[in-house]
């Protein structure tokens, strides 16, 4: 589908047959071609033409090595732009907090909430030795609570008891206060998905913020996502204090390009990155990793 | 609305609104360079130009826009419900469960996720909404076997529709893959023509990844036909202008909501006015 950006850039390069210092119209001519790769990957379009400002203003006059085509120098420049943006420093999940630290995890239905708490609770139980509960907030998706319960189970982390017709907030609390009580280091708050536009279920997440006060409210989206990351990124952002992003099925073949979409219009740092079905599957976020594969490289 | 003529800042604009639908950049291009074809440098209302992108767009879904149809000498018509993980396989089974119970239909559901937690649990819920008898297996059985079960029994019952649900399977895991065949193999011991339908599940909210779904899962089980879901959300769904016009896969329906009455017929002009942004 994608012959890889180097390729098309080597292409465009030829054509104009240029050396010495990266002109104004050939870094244009080649930035077409980036723009066209960037969007083939789902970046948002604001946050393309934002991105193709910035590495055209690195790029424009800038000598070129003798070592290196034209073309080479410009897919150089775009990359490292790219992962800057993306953010060089990893920035684990912060559990700097009097204990128990609330976690709550926030996103659109279906994008692996549910899965991602059990997998963080795992990784934070066996790798960071915390004791870590998980509470199902979700009382809407059938069987939802029951999912998180045998995740539970599988991972060998603590979860809420389920009281049957108890409400999401009043839930946040009791799995505070049982956090609290008994010593946990961490509570997991796993919540129901949500669109962002849907009026009720944003003010309930918005009043779940308000109780616990979490310490890391991390929004987990799906890797395959497209254009409208960033209408779903900036609501949550606004409405419920993102801290943090996790992308999901990164063990996927989308492109990814909501990943910089996302970081672009919120700021907030990829943390995590999910790339199985199983409870080990969940990896650190390599922001190099994902931008040659938005550039198809 | 002012009239203005029709250049290359306002193609570029409405082509910037194609690419934010998720329409993917050689489709939007190419329905730009038609539209400049035949109106550039005429006086256009920014309404009428939308409204012409729309009409071009519907001219492709039309044709498939199909709902599905279920065939009433086949007792049971097997429906195979497939996709990757979490765009709405089995809600969108609960949601067509109640279709068929409203029609009348005797419907058998199959929980064929026999992976992921709680998905039997949640398919059983939705078969109590919708009055209809779940077949399951034990925990982490074979889903093959499971699925010939379920048939023998829909058959045994005098059942019209059977739906059987799937794991979330990535395309690009072969293994997975060969999974979902084996489940197709093994059903067609019993009957050969079956699955009579299989229906790929897509999420609105899915941009370009959603060709290679579609690509992959046609080419290895055989899909007959999609769903979209979510489309309750703020995405609207446009790739599926590009499947249309590279697939012709029948469109059955879309999804908006998650009760047992959010699913819609596919209707290929509301579908287009709404990627225009018009009313
Ligand atoms: N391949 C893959 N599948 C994943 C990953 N994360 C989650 N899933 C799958 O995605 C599907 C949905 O995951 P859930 O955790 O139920 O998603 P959710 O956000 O809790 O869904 P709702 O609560 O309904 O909004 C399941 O089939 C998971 O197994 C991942 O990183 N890779
Ligand atoms: N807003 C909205 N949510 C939907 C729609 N269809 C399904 N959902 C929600 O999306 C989430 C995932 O739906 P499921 O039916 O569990 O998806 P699935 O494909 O079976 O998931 P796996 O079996 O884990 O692969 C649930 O929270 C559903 O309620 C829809 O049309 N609109
Ligand atoms: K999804
Ligand atoms: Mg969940
Ligand atoms: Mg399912």
């Amino acid at each position: 589908m994608f012959d890889g950006l180097t390729g098309k850039l080597g292409d465009v390069f030829e054509r104009l047959k240029r050396r010495g210092a990266l002109s104004e119209s050939d870094v244009q001519a080649a930035m077409r071609e980036v723009r066209v790769a960037l969007l083939e990957a789902d970046v948002a379009l604001p946050v393309v033409k934002d991105f193709i400002a910035q590495a055209t203003e690195r790029a424009i006059g800038k000598e070129v090595l003798r070592s290196v085509t034209p073309g080479q120098m410009v897919v150089k420049i775009v990359h490292d732009t790219l992962v800057e943006m993306l953010g060089s420093e990893p920035e684990p999940v912060d559990l700097n907090a009097p204990a128990p630290v609330p976690i709550l995890m926030v996103g659109l239905q279906g994008s692996g909430k549910t899965t991602t708490t059990g997998k963080l609770a795992r990784r934070l139980t066996q790798r960071d030795k915390k004791k870590v509960l998980m509470a199902s907030l979700d009382v809407y998706r059938p069987a939802a609570q029951e999912q998180l319960r045998i995740l539970g189970e599988q991972t060998g982390v603590a979860t809420l008891p389920v009281v049957k017709g108890e409400q999401p907030v009043s839930i946040a609390k009791r799995a505070m206060t049982v956090g609290r009580l008994q010593g946990y280091d961490v509570v997991m708050l796993d919540t129901a998905g949500r669109l962002h536009i849907d009026e009720a279920l944003m003010a309930e997440v918005a009043a779940i913020r308000e109780t616990v006060d979490p310490h890391e409210v991390l929004l987990v989206v799906d890797a395959m996502t497209g254009q409208d990351a960033v209408n779903v990124a900036r609501t949550f952002k606004e409405r419920v204090g993102v801290t943090g992003i996790v992308m999901t099925r990164v063990d996927g073949d989308a492109r990814g390009g909501a990943a910089l979409s996302m970081r672009g219009v919120t700021g907030c740092p990829i943390k995590l990155m999910g790339v199985g079905e199983k409870m080990d599957a969940l990896e650190d976020f390599h922001p190099q990793r994902i931008a040659g594969r938005i550039l198809g490289m | 609305f002012t009239k203005r003529k029709l250049d290359d800042a306002t193609l570029e604009e409405l082509e910037d609104l194609l690419i934010q639908a998720d329409l993917g950049v050689k489709t939007a291009a190419k329905l730009t360079a038609n539209l400049a074809r035949e109106r550039f440098d005429k006086e256009v209302t920014s309404e009428e130009v939308r409204q012409a992108f729309a009409d071009d767009i519907a001219e492709i879904l039309t044709p498939v826009a199909l709902p599905l149809a279920i065939d009433p000498a086949l007792k049971p018509h097997v429906v195979l419900v497939v996709g990757v993980n979490g765009t709405g396989k089995t809600t969108t089974i609960g949601k067509l469960a109640k279709q068929f119970r409203d029609q009348k239909k005797k419907v058998v559901l199959a929980a064929g996720d026999t992976f992921r937690a709680a998905a039997v649990e949640q398919l059983k819920i939705w078969g109590e909404r919708t009055g209809c008898p779940v077949i399951a297996g034990p925990e982490n059985c074979d889903a093959a076997s499971l699925a010939f079960d379920a048939l023998k029994q829909a058959k045994a019952d005098g059942a019209d529709v059977l739906l059987i649900d799937t794991a979330g399977r990535l395309h690009n895991k072969a293994a997975l893959m060969d999974e979902l065949k084996k489940v197709i193999r093994v059903i067609a011991k019993m009957d050969p023509a079956a699955p009579h339908s299989t229906v790929l599940v897509l999420d609105a909210t899915t941009g370009q990844n959603a060709h290679a779904q579609v690509e992959t899962f046609r080419s290895m089980v055989n899909v007959t036909g999609l769903v979209m879901t979510k489309l309750d959300g703020t995405a609207r769904g446009g790739v599926v202008v590009a499947l249309a016009d590279a697939f012709g896969l029948p469109v059955h329906a879309v999804g908006v909501g998650e009760g047992a009455d959010d699913l819609r017929p596919f209707d290929a002009n509301a579908f287009a006015r709404n990627l225009m942004g018009l009313e």
